[in-house]
């Protein structure tokens, strides 16, 4: 009863979840090319597209990637050996387990007369598909937590997904064990099977001293040794009633082992009714599994296939826009967070000083995703994603990468231009408009400076580089003003600039950051070093204009959180 | 001779040319080029967000070439001025260099300090030397006029990067005239070419090319020369960008150092990527005394 209750609920959760998940798929907008179709549009071109697809000769081209890529995972294979194999186990493995062992009913028992699942070759085939799990799932937490894996990119999705699949299998070899040993349970079958009655204490015990030598179970009466005349007798008795479908539980030989483990115990843990513990937790973990599935990185087992074989017959020149922007949205779901990208991210370096996981292509992917299921984000997570996405050099290296193919670089050039539309544009042209907004200049003259500095912090002048503290040897020559080839691009710089190069210099000698902050000219300089060259004094004023720079973006990013 | 050759984030995506028509020509002249594929970026990007993730990515590619026991060979202007700068903070302050060993540990990596940092043009005028390169041109060009476009990164701040006279530079002139070109002289030639401005203020930065061009123009030169990812992409595919957006139709196309010098040695003009211009020079090859000597294959 509580059996079924859970796993039509299970089931109920799973299948909600698959529609919401699958439907994001015709909802996001990535593209510019995917703005005006509504989903209406894109749901009836995707039907269209699936029965055009599958009347024509793509079929083959489907079945060659559900082979190659879909089954084999040549992409995985070519990319990381050790990878590949601890994923096919995990999935080979636990596909097998699922079919033969979990949906027995449906698949087994159809497919073999004789199926039951405490015979040869099932009890054999369930231990060693889980083994090949549990093999793979050591070799990914090897992998994941102990090799070099300089970069921080596996998160809770990753350990959740390792955690569930470990908590079933595990369950799964505790109950195996613990039945094997269990007394009660062997008294159930004989009472069910065995055809002997209450009064038949001979023939009871002879069964009873056959199933404990040879079947492991731990009698509180019936203990060994035991003359061959009593096995004699248990075997026949067992022949009759239970062989036909009862192999060696030798067979089981992880169950097996956990039985030989227990044994001393088996008493006390029979009576404690521990397997049917087990027997909850395990199919508790099942369900559970089931029904998280859609939002958890399991979501890929389903997704990630789909995607392989819609991108192999879809053509950028020849599908319809609608198609082709359903299929944009699917790469997001279609990431497994394997993290390869982030592996060969040519900034990742920079997440070790700046502590922004957006930096990382894997983790910047389900920010993205964040930002078009709708959710409001407030604007400390949008200033991250925008730090973090602007610092990529849009290098290319993770769509080389990506072992499933997705356009990466297409979806960071969508998500900068989706973050420039909310008001989240490069950093350095947002800073240039909020740091003059911020501390206006013009406002500032109408006041009298105070040559005591406000600010304390900044008293002790910039503090990032030794060469950025130059300034105060500025005797106020202008060379650097002079020099400047954008302050020689306007008829009357100051009204769009700012401060000058050498008003920046001067402002810092007399402790006004404000005033340094708030020019313009920090972020139109382009940073050419002229000033810096031609300064009779040697001051820095290029890298000065960097470290002011630093710290604007340093104060934005403290002033939105 | 050999190098680590240090690519950088543009050159494999959006300039292969610049790839494969300097390992065309260093090639030719001796030179052993290694790959590092665990190289990142170089930092230029991220010195106007942190000064310390900047020295940072430059200070890992420097520990990785310093592995390999090889000196670092960089294409890119930016990227040449950045690794010399970190190199120059972590040696003025040895608390940094410290902490940014520290965060490298964690990879296995450590800098040292020990490895020379040379951009194209150094190793070609310094280690290869003029006289070697003329002695390996086979058709040099006749009439043919230059801009050296001198590249801001390479040239200053002159104390630190170390790579010519920052007022009156000659070492690209003297590779370009080694190929039979005249190098014209041009007020401009030491102005930044307006890529660090991009999407921070477009308008500026194609003020800025446009200048430059205009002068380059002026001055009657037939292409403009670079040695340097940004400065080729703005005079080459932002050029052509401002030149729509402005209904602007005077161009000058740009060709990189080792295109140029590559065709005057016979080498071949599909490893050149002549072809792979937003705005075609092509016609450059009608300059050189015999037409292309090989043709391609």
């Amino acid at each position: 009863m509580i059996y079924s209750i859970f796993l039509y609920t299970a089931l109920a959760v799973f299948a909600i979840g698959m529609v919401y998940r699958v439907s994001g798929w015709f909802q996001y907008k990535i593209g510019p090319a995917s703005e005006g179709i509504p989903t209406s549009r894109r749901i009836s071109a995707a039907a269209r597209g699936i029965t055009a697809t599958l009347f024509s000769g793509k079929i083959r081209t489907l079945l060659g990637v559900f082979f190659t890529d879909v089954l084999w995972q040549r992409w995985l294979l070519k990319e990381d050996f050790l990878r590949w194999l601890a994923h096919m186990c995990m999935y080979g493995g636990f596909v097998l387990l699922l079919l033969m062992h979990g949906l027995d009913k449906l698949v087994t028992a159809v497919l073999f007369d004789n199926y039951y699942p405490t015979l040869n070759p099932f009890v054999f085939l369930r231990d060693f598909f889980g083994l090949v799990v549990i093999a793979g799932l050591a070799l990914a937490v090897f992998r994941r937590y102990f090799l070099k894996a300089p970069r921080p990119k596996s998160t809770g999705v990753d350990a959740y997904a390792i955690v569930i699949l470990a908590v079933i299998m595990i369950s799964g070899v505790l109950l195996e064990g613990t039945k094997i040993v269990s007394h009660s349970r062997y008294q159930e079958m004989v009472e069910e099977y065995s055809g002997l009655g209450e009064d038949e204490t001979a023939d009871l015990k002879a069964l009873e001293a056959y199933w404990v030598d040879k079947f492991g179970v731990v009698s509180p009466s019936v203990k060994g040794p035991f003359d061959k005349k009593t096995l004699e007798a248990g075997k026949a008795l067992h022949n009759m009633s239970c062989e036909s479908c009862h192999s060696r539980p030798q067979w089981g030989f992880m169950g097996y082992t956990v039985a030989k483990v227990v044994k001393p115990v088996a008493l006390p843990l029979d009576r404690a009714n521990v397997p049917v513990l087990f027997w909850y937790l395990h199919f508790m973990a099942c369900f559970v599994g089931l029904a998280y599935l859609p939002f958890s990185k399991f979501f890929h087992i389903f997704a990630t296939p789909v995607y392989l074989m819609v991108d192999a017959v879809m053509k950028e020149s020849e599908s319809d826009p609608a198609n082709l922007a359903t299929l944009e949205a699917m790469q997001l779901d279609a990431c497994t967070h394997c993290g390869q990208c982030t592996i060969r991210c040519s900034v990742a370096v920079a997440f070790y000083e700046i502590a922004n996981p957006n930096i990382l292509p894997s983790e910047k992917l389900a920010a993205f995703r964040t930002i078009l299921s709708g959710r409001g984000l407030s604007k400390r997570p949008l200033t991250a994603i925008q730090e973090g996405s602007h610092i990529c050099t849009d290098c290319g290296r993770c769509t080389d990468v990506c072992p499933i193919g997705i356009n990466l670089e297409g979806l960071w050039f969508n998500l900068n231009r989706r973050l420039a539309e909310v008001g989240y544009p490069k950093p350095e042209a947002w800073a240039r408009k909020a740091m003059a907004a911020e501390y206006d200049p013009a406002k500032m003259q109408e006041k009298p400076l105070s040559l005591t500095p406000a600010d304390r912090g900044f008293a002790g002048g910039l503090t990032g580089s030794a060469q950025a503290n130059t300034f105060s040897v500025c005797f106020g020559c202008q060379t650097c003003t002079n020099v400047c080839p954008v302050v020689g691009m306007y008829e009357n710089p100051k009204e769009i600039l700012g401060l000058l190069p050498h008003e920046i210099m001067h402002a810092l000698a007399l402790k006004q950051k404000a005033l340094a902050l708030g020019s313009t000219m920090l972020w139109d300089c382009v940073t050419c070093y002229m000033c810096q060259e031609h300064c009779p004094q040697g001051v820095r004023v290029t890298d000065v204009i960097y470290e002011l720079k630093n710290q604007a973006l340093k104060h934005l990013k403290q002033r939105a959180a | 001779m050999k190098f680590a050759l240090f690519l950088g984030c543009n050159i494999p995506i959006r300039l292969k040319q610049y790839e494969t028509s300097s390992r065309a020509v260093l090639e030719a002249l001796g030179v052993n080029l290694f790959d590092i594929a665990d190289f990142n970026c170089c930092g230029y990007p991220l010195r106007n967000v942190d000064l310390k993730a900047f020295v940072l990515s430059a200070a890992r590619n420097l520990a990785l070439a310093e592995k390999q026991n090889l000196d670092l060979l960089v294409l890119c202007q930016c990227g040449y001025g950045t690794f010399r700068m970190a190199a120059h903070l972590m040696k003025e302050d040895a608390g940094l260099r410290e902490e940014v060993n520290g965060i490298l540990a964690k990879e296995g990596l450590r800098y040292g300090g020990d490895l020379q940092i040379k951009h194209l043009f150094t190793v070609l005028s310094k280690d290869i030397g003029v006289e070697t390169i003329r002695g390996k041109i086979t058709s040099p060009y006749r009439g043919l006029r230059i801009a050296t476009h001198y590249g801001c990164h390479a040239l200053r701040p002159s104390n630190i990067v170390q790579f010519d006279d920052p007022f009156a530079p000659s070492l690209f002139d003297r590779l370009v005239e080694v190929t039979g070109a005249e190098s014209v002289d041009w007020p401009a030639r030491l102005d930044c070419c307006g890529a660090p401005l991009l999407e921070t203020n477009d308008e500026l930065s194609f003020d800025l090319t446009q200048k430059k061009l205009d002068d380059a123009k002026k001055a009657g030169a037939h292409y403009m020369a670079t040695g340097c990812s940004f400065c080729q992409i703005q005079f080459d595919a932002i050029q052509k960008r401002i030149a729509s957006e402005r209904g602007t139709n005077n161009q000058l196309p740009a060709i990189l150092y080792p295109q140029l010098l590559g065709l005057c040695m016979g080498i071949d003009k599909g490893v050149l990527g002549l072809e792979k211009h937003q705005i075609d020079i092509t016609g450059i090859v009608s300059y050189l005394v015999a037409p292309q000597p090989v043709e391609s294959a």
